[in-house]
């Protein structure tokens, strides 16, 4: 079983962060994801910084630029997480766009993902037909699990769909907007939570966009398995510095 | 195994031009781009929209331009050569085209808020026009740099009713602005509809606005067979940025092999010196605002930022149907610099009356380097007028 499957059978809601790796120094991916672990955070997205993100707002889109005049690219990313599974064991995902992927080789990068010990990937602008037709074979061969987003526009039948492609779980954006949203939750919210409830899918539900602070993850998780924080958390690093992560973290849960 | 000659240059049903087109979009704009995909076809082929959309290039478009044959022009080349005129078309280009049936079927789809982006202010300017025609609010996003570069443009728009953005991210320009315009999309899943200016983005983009631009090789077909005593010229010849206007020229030649097609596209200061939009030279597949096509990007896969002297073809990467055309061979692709595009737009204005906008001006650059017999047929499409370029030409010309 992999690592996030077996995380998601515990008996808790989990809080996963995400982080733009090559942000704020180059050299700060294990500092950050060591620090995170340490302070009990469950699950870490780290974010392959892309040119064009078009699914994020300001923060991810400054932080991306930041780490890409770093001089942050995926051969490098996958050098200085070589060894992370000496140190780290939380599931880790790799989140970006596809087009670095596509460029290093959908193979290659599955194959060397597999080999460091990621056990996720999640790109946005792949969808599901083109996954399907073109890809799931490689990333099933290599044991990674691809996980596909749902929004409060989805329908029903193809939340079906997802949740029938799905192994893992189901990344549940909050609300209709990029990331970084600051409005917090209203009842356009819950009530989208409670009907993705209703629905009882096959995986569980992590909700990401718009989660801030202790109340959002609170709403957030209500009724779903856990939540992702990005932009707030990079933030907290962008004020406080990289070495706060345990600040962080502590004023979540 | 043996394959079979490609013999159809258009779309299919998944929006793929042989292996380029598709829609690599995220989740959050599903919903969007699936109303939009299951309807386009069936809302373009109604005969209320045929008629309201004809009705409204004839009378407010101007439709259709002339195809004027460039006497002396053609003398000087020692072949034929005719022009298309979309330069006098209502706005100035041939964008108009696209913006009226984006903006019918936004109306049938009932969207009442219009977002659109913009490089040089052309298509900013033609989707200000049909929402002030339509009574619709229209958003502009523009790259913040070619706001300070295109002022009259940004003034025109705001004229016209629409509110522009500067888009402020990245390299602040056509790319940035497109970025914007699909978070803004993001943001507003249902009352918004996208009028996107080029044969770009995620299916059904590429192929609705090629359907829309296709009236210019429709007419071009007509007048030909009137002037020519046939429908098919040897070649036809145009600029490739995004590739709308060349999509329209080429859309009904496209399946006929004895028409050759001729692509331009800008080598800005010369291919191999980095300032370049030569995108078939310098690009590799990949995926760019929601498609995958052939565009310009570092080994590692992160988009970079092309140039040229013209607004209009400075864009990364190129329609689907382009880079198909280029892989399959079907289409001659020529780049042009900066300074030969420059010359043929000042040749043309002074053999013929034509100011070019300098987009254009490359396609009419050819004929230096590429030689016709004297008897070939030329269709070039004169996708747009100069007025918008003086200040370039001015200071390139010190006139």
């Amino acid at each position: 079983m992999n690592r996030i499957q077996q995380k998601l059978q515990e008996n808790k809601k989990l809080l996963s962060l995400y982080f733009t790796a090559g942000y704020p120094a180059i050299n700060d991916t294990m500092s950050i994801l060591q620090q995170l672990q340490d302070s009990g955070v469950d699950m870490v997205e780290i974010g392959l910084p892309f040119s064009d993100p078009l699914a994020d707002g300001p923060t991810i889109q400054e932080s991306s630029t930041a780490a890409l005049k770093n001089g942050m690219t995926t051969q490098l990313l996958f050098d200085q997480l070589k060894d992370v599974r000496k140190t780290i064991d939380i599931p880790l995902i790799v989140m970006g766009y596809f087009n670095p992927m596509l460029q290093y080789g959908v193979e290659k990068f599955c194959a060397t993902c597999a080999a460091i010990g990621i056990d996720g990937i999640i790109m946005p602008d792949l969808p599901l037909a083109e996954y399907e037709a073109e890809y799931k074979t490689i990333f099933e061969k290599h044991g990674l699990i691809n996980v596909f987003l749902i929004t409060p526009q989805t329908s029903d039948e193809r939340i079906r769909q997802i949740d029938a492609a799905s192994n893992g779980f189901i990344y549940m954006v909050s609300s209709a907007s990029t990331t970084g949203a600051q409005s917090g939750f209203g009842n356009t919210q819950s009530d989208y939570f409670k009907r993705i409830d209703a629905m009882n899918l096959t995986n569980p539900q992590i909700v990401g966009f718009g989660i801030s602070n202790s109340d959002t993850f609170q709403a957030a998780t209500a009724f779903a398995k856990g939540a992702i924080i990005g932009s707030a958390f990079i933030k907290h690093i962008s004020a406080h510095g990289a070495n706060s992560v345990a600040d962080f973290v502590k004023t979540i849960r | 195994m043996i394959t079979e000659p490609q013999t159809n240059y258009q779309a299919d049903d998944r929006g793929y031009y042989g292996d380029f087109g598709g829609a690599f979009i995220p989740e959050m704009l599903y919903p969007n781009v699936e109303e939009l995909r299951s309807q386009y076809v069936q809302i373009m082929q109604e005969p209320s929209f045929q008629k309201e959309f004809n009705q409204l290039l004839k009378d407010y478009v101007g439709r259709p331009t002339p195809l004027y044959y460039a006497e002396r022009f053609s003398k000087k080349y020692n072949t034929k050569i005719y022009l298309k005129r979309e330069d006098l078309c209502h706005t100035g280009a041939h964008k108009v085209n696209n913006t009226i049936g984006q903006i019918l079927m936004a109306k049938r789809l009932g969207k009442n808020r219009i977002i659109a982006e913009t490089g040089a202010g052309q298509h900013g300017v033609a989707t200000a026009t049909v929402c002030a025609l339509m009574g619709l609010e229209c958003i502009v996003y523009m790259g913040a740099i070619d706001i300070e570069r295109q002022a009259p443009n940004v003034a025109r728009m705001k004229m016209l009713g629409a509110t522009v953005r500067p888009a402020m991210s990245g390299s602040r320009t056509l790319k940035d602005a497109t970025n914007e315009a699909i978070r803004d999309w993001i943001n507003n899943p249902v009352d918004t509809h996208y009028i996107i200016g080029s044969v770009v983005g995620p299916h059904p983009y590429p192929d609705m606005v090629a359907r829309f631009q296709s009236v210019i090789s429709e007419e071009t077909k007509k007048q030909l067979q009137e002037v020519e005593g046939r429908e098919n010229p040897d070649y036809v010849v145009a600029c490739v940025g995004g590739g709308s206007n060349a999509a329209g020229l080429f859309y009904h030649y496209l399946d006929q092999p004895e028409v050759g097609i001729i692509a331009v596209e800008a080598a800005g200061k010369g291919i191999d010196t980095g300032e370049s939009a030569a995108t078939s030279a310098l690009g590799r597949e990949g995926i760019i605002h929601g498609s995958k096509t052939l565009l310009m990007q570092t080994p590692d896969g992160q988009i970079t930022e092309p140039y040229s002297i013209s607004a209009g073809l400075d864009y990364p990467g190129v329609g689907p149907m382009h880079a198909n055309l280029f892989r399959t061979g079907r289409g001659e692709f020529i780049s042009i610099t900066d300074d030969d595009a420059m010359q043929a737009g000042l040749e043309l204005s002074k053999l013929e009356g034509i100011i070019p906008a300098i987009e254009t001006s490359h396609a009419l650059a050819i004929f230096e380097e590429r030689k016709f017999k004297p008897d070939d047929v030329i269709v070039i499409n004169l996708s747009g007028r100069g007025d918008k370029d003086l200040n370039t030409y001015i200071e390139y010309f010190k006139l």
